[in-house]
């Protein structure tokens, strides 16, 4: 077996696959563009995206806001600068743990539960039931859920932000010994209105990844469970990769370029 | 009314249809029998474009099914009974009957919807309490009978059955098939129905079409089926291992 051969098909394999999701991420934005829309299905697909990740999305932010404090306060007194504790988890929620750690457990959460339960409409031919029934998968599945994750995980990313704030705000005022309001003044004085915009512009991105590698995948999925096992674990792979992609390169357009 | 012409599909290296030709008149019932993997299911597809052929045409009523300009209008004359039922899970049983009613050009009413999705399930013998669970709520035989409600509830021209006793006991078998040909014939419809149950073959088809190795080896009445003298059919009805229809063992 030649080696340069593997890997060139590795390489053209993986090409092909980008240039797909790519063609289907195209469809799904022309779909988007065009009526009928499926009002109902969209506010489903709100409710689950946003409402039943919030419990996620608050427990991750808050831990990892208070290990943030944690972390800071260790790390900065071995120079005598505990007490940019305030600044730097307001700015480390906000620029990168925020929407990174959301974008991931929508990932983990949504991505996962969209891709089985399109992979599972696919092999119980459903998917085929709705094109005899005069409804278009890509509006009546894809659009609704691309949609929702656009409009809702920023909204997420926002709650995120203030939760994990509040999880280093909690630790800090609790163990650390800061002052209650002189953290918040802190927070609230070096935090800029371009750190929210672009955290919450990440989230729309990674929302619109991780609906779209699950619509992607569960429409693409094999036949039977492992089908779908198979779908399930591409898209969640899919999204967490191009998350944490789109986020390097979205940190380079917002705060170097 | 459909017209199937030297219609060919692989996948890879499988050939599953090489030319296949079948006519099935207005009005009448074609029964498309075969053993498993024969493409039987492949053929219903190409006619509603869920797949595409690699070759051949499909007329619907004298027009090239290729040319069709307005998908939905040409969707809206088709019903389909699919073999698992192909219920969607999320729905509650009435809103899977009145699903085409719900949406697109023949919307209705939410109302007028219900009372019509109550009426086909009452035709197919369920009641109206059926309305509003879910399809895991049920039985096979009964998730049969909501396909079948969905199928009619648009009142299609042409209805098409994938296997629709697959899975169910002789007796509730008996039903559905009963349920087809009464409803086929009441709307006046075209049907066309997939199968390897001679039971059922012999309960809703007035013409049947044999499918082996792509091609249709023997087409006729149902009336002439036994004394057709088609070496593939008459090892098919008789479920023998020898014959032209090569049995892995």
């Amino acid at each position: 077996m030649n080696p340069l051969a593997v890997l060139g098909r590795t390489v053209l394999a993986a090409l092909a696959a980008i240039g797909r999701i790519a063609l289907f991420g195209a469809d799904a934005v022309s779909h988007l563009m065009r009526p009928p829309y499926y009002t109902r299905e969209f506010a489903a697909q709100l409710l689950n995206i946003g409402w039943l990740s919030l419990p996620v999305v608050g427990l991750t932010a808050v831990f990892t806001g208070g290990a943030l404090a944690l972390q800071i306060y260790a790390g900065g007194s071995r120079f005598n600068a505990e007490a940019v504790v305030p600044q730097i988890v307001a700015v480390g929620m906000v620029r990168e743990l925020g929407p990174v750690l959301v974008g991931l457990m929508i990932a983990a959460r949504v991505t996962s539960s969209i891709a089985a339960e399109i992979a599972t409409m696919k092999v119980t031919e459903q998917i085929d039931a709705l094109v005899t029934l005069s409804t278009h998968p890509m509006k009546y599945l894809t659009v609704p859920r691309v949609l929702a994750a656009v409009l809702v995980v920023p909204f997420l990313v926002g709650v995120g932000d203030i939760i994990g704030i509040f999880g280093g705000y909690a630790v800090s005022t609790g163990t650390l010994g800061f002052n209650a309001a002189a953290y918040i003044n802190n927070t609230v004085n070096f935090l800029e209105p371009h750190d929210v915009y672009s955290s919450l512009t990440k989230g729309a991105v990674f929302g619109f990844c991780a609906a779209l590698m699950g619509c992607y995948h569960g429409m693409n999925s094999g036949r039977g469970a492992m089908g779908v096992g198979r779908a399930t674990k591409s898209a969640v792979e899919g999204a967490a990769i191009l998350i944490l992609a789109a986020n390097f390169v979205l940190t380079g357009v917002f705060f170097t370029l | 009314m459909i017209r199937m012409e030297g219609i060919h599909k692989s996948f890879g290296s499988n050939h599953v249809l090489r030319g296949l030709d079948l006519n099935i008149p207005k009005g009448t019932s074609m029964v498309i029998i075969g053993g498993s993997g024969t493409g039987k299911s492949i053929a219903l597809k190409c006619v509603l474009g869920l797949v595409t052929q690699d070759r051949g045409e499909i007329f619907v009523d004298g027009k090239n099914a290729a040319d069709t300009t307005d998908r939905d209008a040409f969707l809206a004359r088709f019903g389909m009974l699919f073999q698992g039922a192909a219920l969607f899970d999320s729905l509650p049983v009435w809103q899977n009957v009145a699903f085409r009613l719900l949406r697109g050009t023949l919307k209705r009413p939410r109302d007028e919807a219900r009372a019509i999705a109550v009426e086909k399930l009452r035709r197919v013998g369920l009641k109206e309490d059926v309305a509003d669970r879910f399809p895991a709520e049920l039985s096979g035989g009964m998730q049969k009978r909501v396909g079948l409600a969905r199928a009619i509830a648009a009142e299609p021209e042409i209805i098409f059955f994938d296997e629709p006793t697959t899975g169910l006991d002789p007796i509730m078998s008996g039903v559905i098939n009963d349920l087809i040909r009464e409803i086929v014939e009441e709307m006046g419809a075209t049907a066309m129905t997939i199968t390897h149950d001679m039971t059922s073959v012999r309960a809703i088809a007035d013409n049947i079409a044999m499918l082996h190795e792509g091609i249709i080896q023997w087409t006729g009445p149902v009336a002439e089926m036994d004394s057709c003298g088609n070496p593939y059919l008459e090892q098919f009805i008789n479920g023998r291992a020898e014959g032209p229809i090569e049995a892995v063992r």
